[in-house]
């Protein structure tokens, strides 16, 4: 069961009704559970929730980190509102997580369907294809990508066979980004490794029933496969796109820390960054995290509301 | 998988997708069908898995191509890495590796041991404060449990950013910056709350007799997590290790923000001193350090594959 199934399970459980046993018999372990719980919950009070009030307040002020936090109103969200960098930065973030997102887990689940029970080579193909995404997230990998997409890398190098003159891919503003989503998309073992322990879960006996009754491959993958797979398809899919939103070390690095060529790599966690960290434009950066914040918040009530109409629970 | 403790969260297709067997049989059987329409069967789906691994192994060698081509170039003189784009040369040198240790101001030794000490450091503090956590959330019945647990899943999908600036400020009031307290004491006080969801699925899954076989012979909470739960728990941990060493070893943005003097350099950060303008032109040197930098996440990969593997489809996230 999934994080997401988790909070599934707790939304649609039903409530307890009034005069149900209270106290002491319904919570024996009061004591030793607040014990245990406790380095949790005060990291939650210090380090989440604290900061989580503290920053929607710097979202109001003017914050340089030197002079105290000065009250602004809604100065900062006019100024997003005005701020042309910063929906720049939004359209290549969504950009970003709405091409490699999918592309990524269509490739893994492709990749996962050809990797049957127990043909040959299971175990070298699982690893080969899981070891880029352990690595993908590392600035050495980043670092690789300037080099593979450069001017001279091994993706002209191989163009070149063909008699095409690449351009540089990573020094070029309609290319960068793409180069950023291919990244992400050769990420795609650790979903793979998902989707495999999750078709290794369909019993064996509906696609010999299928068989049986004529069904053809295609016809077994869209009434057997995918149906039964969409509760993991769908929460990937939840946390892929929330962590997406989130990419930073990539788009840093392959653009040298600049978000360029002419902010084609601005993701919006580095504008964020930028403002923070270089211009200590404190307010403003908070108030462009809780903007962050609610648009994750609203891709994922939205996928949560389109999943009424294709995952498929059979409980 | 017979020696260890049984994986509960997981089902035995899930078992059986980790362990391969060597049974390599495709051919469908079918049940009435003549002996000729099997052999040409067996032919037909033999034809098929010759394409598919064709296809697969295309697939392998575009995804590990990158990777060898870093490893090859780092060993090859610097005027040839882009020159001579192919992996097979015999002119290698260890040269980039001699020049590459040094070439951030300071030997790689330090930025090695730093990155070590904030590993080391994340790694204990996830341990004790999830395992804690873990515990109450998955055995222990007390007041606000159900909000608690839907609060913690609920963290793991916050953007840190909304907790970006008031934790800096924290930090700079307590003195902090410049030291690598901002980045393992949170882990502390169990702030990366994926460890605990993957270890309350774990603890879940032990048999309720062993927890109710202990309360009756007079142990505490304390006993039960101390000897039963943890020791049980093993292959929880192991996988809370290996991703905690994987993501602290790769982490960019935490000692970014906080760890700005190159004496305090983790191995991520001091790499990024190769990208800056003035030193872009040592790409031998580039190429070696990332490659040493990556060597550790290579040998977690190794040793660790099967609880990496546990762990990513235990709880979907990587």
């Amino acid at each position: 069961m999934s994080s997401i199934g988790e909070l599934r399970k707790i939304a649609i459980r039903p409530r307890r009704t009034a005069g149900a046993a209270r106290g002491r018999a319904r919570n024996p372990d009061n004591k030793a559970g607040y014990l245990f719980l406790a380095p949790w919950l005060i990291g939650l009070i210090v380090f989440t929730v604290g900061p989580m009030l503290a920053s929607l307040y710097l979202a109001f002020t003017d914050y340089n980190l030197l002079q105290p936090p000065e009250w602004s109103g809604f100065d900062n969200i006019v100024q997003m509102f005005g701020d042309a960098r910063l929906w720049n930065s939004l359209r290549v973030t969504l950009t970003y997580v709405f091409v490699s997102v999918p592309l990524q887990l269509a490739l893994a689940l492709a990749v996962a369907m050809l990797l049957d029970r127990g043909m040959r080579g299971l175990a070298f193909y699982r690893s080969v294809f899981y070891l880029p995404s352990l690595l993908g997230g590392s600035v050495a990998i980043a670092i690789l990508w300037r080099q593979v997409f450069g001017k001279e890398g091994i993706v002209n190098g191989f163009l070149a066979w063909f008699g095409i003159e690449g351009p540089g891919w990573i020094s070029h503003p309609d290319y960068a980004l793409a180069t950023i989503i291919i990244l992400h998309v050769w990420t795609f073992g650790s979903p793979m490794v998902i989707f495999l322990a999750g078709l290794r879960q369909i019993p064996e006996m509906y696609y010999e029933a299928a068989q049986m009754d004529g069904a053809g491959k295609v016809r077994r993958f869209f009434a057997i496969t995918f149906p039964l797979l969409t509760p993991i398809i769908f929460f990937n899919l939840v946390l892929q796109i929330i962590f997406a939103f989130q990419s930073f070390t990539q788009a840093y690095i392959v653009s040298g820390g600049t978000g360029g060529p002419s902010d084609s790599t601005m993701f919006f966690t580095l504008y964020l960054y930028k403002e923070a960290f270089t211009e200590l434009n404190m307010g403003y950066a908070s108030a462009m995290a809780w903007f962050l914040l609610l648009i994750i918040a609203a891709f994922t009530l939205l996928n949560f509301w389109l999943s009424k109409y294709w995952v498929f629970y059979d409980d | 998988m017979t020696t260890e403790q049984p994986v509960p969260t997981l089902t035995r297709a899930e078992e059986s997708a980790m362990t391969t067997t060597t049974d390599d049989t495709l051919a469908v059987v079918l049940p009435d069908a003549g002996e000729e329409a099997r052999r040409r069967m067996r032919r037909r789906s033999s034809i098929r898995s010759v394409f598919k691994h064709t296809g697969l192994i295309a697939l392998s060698i575009v995804m590990i191509y990158p990777l060898i081509w870093l490893v090859v170039s780092s060993f090859k003189p610097n005027n040839e890495i882009f020159t001579d784009l192919g992996i097979f040369t015999t002119d290698l040198t260890v040269d980039n590796y001699v020049h590459g240790w040094t070439a951030q101001q300071l030997p790689f030794t330090v930025f090695l041991g730093n990155s070590t000490i904030l590993v080391v450091g994340a790694i204990i503090g996830n341990l004790v404060s999830c395992s804690l956590a873990a515990y109450a959330f998955a055995r222990l019945r007390f007041w606000g449990r159900n909000a608690y647990f839907a609060i913690m899943l609920g963290t793991i999908m916050l953007p840190f950013h909304v907790v970006l600036v008031p934790q800096f400020v924290i930090f700079r009031e307590l003195g902090w910056l410049e030291t690598f307290l901002p980045l393992i004491v949170p882990k502390l006080l169990a702030t990366d709350a994926f460890f605990i969801f993957l270890m309350v699925q774990f603890i879940r899954g032990i048999p309720k007799e062993i927890f109710e076989a202990a309360r009756i012979d007079g142990a505490g909470h304390a006993r039960i997590f101390g000897q039963i739960t943890l020791p049980l728990m093993v292959p929880a941990l192991a996988t809370t290790t290996i991703f905690t060493f994987i993501w602290t070893w790769g982490d960019f943005f935490g000692p970014l923000i906080y760890l700005r003097t190159r004496e305090n350099f983790p191995v991520s950060v001091a790499l990024k001193g190769f990208i800056d303008a003035q030193s872009s032109s040592n790409y031998g040197a580039m190429f070696a350090m990332s490659v040493v930098s990556l060597i550790p996440l290579f040998l977690a990969f190794l040793i660790g594959q099967k609880y990496l593997v546990k762990g990513i489809a235990t709880t979907g996230i990587k």
